[in-house]
């Protein structure tokens, strides 16, 4: 419809060139100006909530201590030279990538299982399954705190009727990292189980009828099938939770606060401890700054591929 | 229509008769005629003690015509921190502002000079002690007024039975209710012994080694006994020194004898430990013992709290002073002073000390004997020697003489626990300290 505005509007233009108001017209009326007027309120809250919070980071990230100086990168090269900044570094790293790979490959195991439950119950199992993504995280890992709790916890009293433990799950540094990211592997799994459930529903069954005619065994159908198919959707869901899981602030902070000895601290748990507990706001927003370089890779990688697949179907 | 012009001498004439008028007319209030006012108040975490800060903030507001409103803001997850940060960016906000101990230093620049209202206080109340000094002055100006709500000793809270069983110290003969100490041989060695033999018995002391403010104020008063600083006065890093290789000889000692879990620790933790009946000691002000008194009530009554054991350099008691600060920002400065005056006199500390159940610690040297502490329990007297009456103990903070903007950072970043923790856990002395001095040369960042 608002094509054809177009198409009138030009021959309205063409056959009488004094009426002014036609060109305001023609540009309301075009597709691409409504999408823009209707994403307008969402563009100006971006604006607002990310890109100006995000530009004042940068501005910050350029101030001294007392925020009375412009240093530049300053405060980036003494970062350089912090120790605990490269474990930091190491550790969002670890994190991230360990608790990514576990979500993405219980979330297709799962999805799996999902898929091939018929109908009325699968939805059942689908609303089951999405708890624990849909329980505001703060509150759930609040019950994965006393469950780690060494002294009183479920897992240590269910653990001393078989002669283990008492494990310290969060006093110990490797338990503690197990510990952090299997809270967040618990949270994320869901949203990739949902995402693979979508794109096993798309794949056309045609496919799954063909390979079985042309003799495929499960393993082959998967291999040749089903992954090929879900390629695009595994790369955004993965990028996407890296993101998501690179930048997780609440999980840590609740269960841990980065301790002990820091070796779990990320680095938005590491940034509020050095620019508001330690009152550097500055080497604070440079610390939460370091993450966009290394997100930024990440997802030129992906998305290139992504893009690259796209073309080539 | 005409037009009447004004002469320059018609102008001057009007001017000072409206001035005369202005000057010489009597001063009527209205309802609410002094202004607005904005309080950002600590949350008491004491059931019903905002009650008092409320009534006293009215009842000053009654008699100054002004309009009040006061935020209740909890120091969980930061909250304070994260409103004053927020404040002294946007330069806008609350006339007062209640903050934690660091944070007068943190924005001096944004904080009105009290020294008007501090001066009459301290002659009024008497002196205050060195670390509300230390962390509410800067060259000679008193940044922000100690507050009394929220103000605390984390000193031993011990239980009578366990220590007289498993380590045969008598906590009651010790310290007891209504007389001065008999504490001399309440040392570091002596605490270490009761540690080791309450450990072996089961009930492990419980004290954090985590980098939430517990375990990091026992960690200071018990560096400080041995004369151990990382940071000096001057600003110098002063971390491999024979002071600090033997706190943190001592520091492994102790962590032998803690609970396995004492790493991961929060200041919820050691409460945890004592209501539960696990542990004889926890380093703690009495919160512990008035939540045990609602939810184990058995525990409580062998509770008793008291002084922390002398070092080799004196015996150093962790305060934690909350200050009420008022920003040079603010619309009405004069009525926050006025305020702060009020909630400062000794008729309002004590009301404050009596609806915290004893919890409140003024910072005043002539506000340590109301009868609250005297009076308080069970048992009768448990809370006696808390406010520290006989002046036995050097009120301290973890990090300081480090000048306060370093020792912060000291502070928050767990320096000290994380050292004891890295030793203890195998690492050797030299690579600890190195790693601690490391530590403390970042933190000169100015």
């Amino acid at each position: 419809m608002a094509d054809v505005v177009v198409e009138q509007g030009r021959r309205a233009r063409a056959a009488s060139p004094r009426k002014k108001n036609a060109s305001l017209r023609n540009v309301l009326g075009r597709k691409s100006s409504v999408a823009f007027f209707l994403t307008l309120p969402l563009i100006l809250l971006i604006a607002l909530l990310v890109l100006y919070p995000a530009f004042y980071s940068l501005y910050l990230a350029t101030l001294n201590k007392a925020m009375t100086k412009f240093v530049g990168l300053g405060n980036f090269t003494f970062l350089f030279k912090r120790e605990t900044f490269w474990m930091v570094v190491r550790q969002s790293c670890i994190f991230a990538i360990t608790a990514v790979f576990f979500k993405a490959l219980i979330g297709f195991i799962v999805a799996h299982f999902v898929h091939n439950i018929p109908g009325k119950k699968q939805r059942k199992w689908r609303g089951m399954l999405l708890v624990p993504w849909v329980i505001p995280p703060a509150m759930s890992t609040l019950a994965w705190l006393w469950l780690f709790d060494p002294s009183y916890s479920a897992f240590n009293y269910t653990l001393s009727f078989f002669g283990v433990g008492p494990i310290p799950w969060l006093g110990d540094t490797f338990w503690a990292r197990f510990s952090v990211i299997l809270v967040n592997v618990w949270y994320g799994a869901p949203f990739f189980l949902i995402m693979y459930l979508a794109a096993l529903k798309s794949v056309p069954d045609q496919l799954y009828e063909a390979a079985a005619i042309d003799g495929a065994n499960w393993w082959q159908k998967m291999w040749y099938v089903t992954l090929p198919m879900m390629r695009n959707i595994i790369a955004i869901t993965t990028l996407f939770s890296l993101i998501v899981t690179f930048a997780n602030f609440d999980i840590v902070r609740i269960l841990t606060s980065g301790g002990p000895l820091d070796r779990t601290h990320l680095f938005a748990t590491w940034a509020f401890q050095v620019g508001i507990q330690s009152n550097d706001i500055p080497l604070g927003a440079c610390v939460s700054l370091f993450m966009v370089p290394i997100l930024a890779v990440a997802a030129i990688f992906i998305l290139r591929d992504v893009n690259k697949r796209g073309n080539e179907a | 229509m005409s037009r009447k012009t004004l002469t320059r001498r018609q102008f001057v004439a009007a001017t000072a008769m409206s001035s005369t008028a202005l000057i010489a007319a009597p001063y009527v209030r209205g309802a609410y005629a002094a202004g607005k006012l904005s309080i950002g108040f600590w949350d008491h975490w004491v059931p019903n003690a905002n009650d008092a800060s409320t009534a006293l903030v009215k009842e000053w507001a009654d008699k100054e015509k002004v309009e009040v409103s006061i935020d209740y803001i909890t120091s969980n997850n930061k909250k304070i921190e994260l409103t004053a940060a927020a404040e002294a960016q946007a330069k806008s906000g609350h006339d007062i502002l209640q903050m934690p101990s660091w944070w007068p230093h943190a924005y001096s620049e944004n904080l009105e000079p009290l020294n008007d209202v501090m001066e009459p206080l301290i002659k009024q109340n008497g002196e205050v002690n060195g670390t509300v000094k230390y962390l509410g002055q800067s060259g000679g100006k008193w940044l922000a007024v100690p507050a009394t709500p929220g103000s605390q000793i984390k000193g031993p809270c011990s239980r009578i039975d366990l220590m007289k069983k498993h380590a045969g110290i008598d906590v009651q003969e010790m310290y007891p209710a209504g007389s001065p100490p008999k504490a001399d041989n309440w040392t570091m060695e002596t605490f270490l012994k009761a540690a080791e033999a309450c450990h072996k018995a089961g009930f492990p002391f419980g004290i954090g080694l985590g980098e939430t403010t517990d375990s990091v104020d026992t960690a200071g008063a018990i560096f400080q006994s041995f004369g151990a600083e990382l940071v000096n006065a001057k600003g110098d890093v002063t971390v491999k020194t024979d002071e600090v290789r033997q706190a943190l000889e001592f520091y492994k000692k102790l962590i032998a004898v803690l609970p396995t879990d004492a790493p991961s620790w929060d200041d919820a933790s050691n409460n945890k430990w004592l209501i539960s009946g696990r542990g004889a000691m926890i380093l703690n002000p009495p919160s512990a013992w008035a939540v045990a008194k609602r939810d184990a009530p058995q525990v409580a009554e062998q509770c008793w709290t008291h002084g922390f054991p002398a070092g080799p350099k004196g015996r150093f008691a962790p305060f934690l002073p909350y200050f009420w600060g008022v920003w040079s920002f603010g619309k009405n400065k004069e009525a926050a002073k006025s305020l702060l005056i009020h909630l400062s006199s000794p008729a309002a500390i004590e009301k404050f000390v009596a609806a915290s159940g004893g919890y409140d610690l003024p910072a005043y040297a002539n506000m340590t004997k109301f009868k609250t502490w005297a009076e308080e329990g069970p048992p009768k007297g448990t809370l006696f020697h808390y406010p520290d009456p006989y002046k036995q103990q050097t009120m301290s903070i973890a990090a300081s003489p480090a000048p306060p903007k370093i020792a912060q950072q000291i502070y928050f970043q767990a320096t000290l626990t994380k050292m004891a923790l890295r030793f203890a856990q195998g690492e050797k002395m030299d690579t600890a300290l190195a790693w601690a001095e490391g530590e403390c040369e970042g933190f000169m960042r100015t």
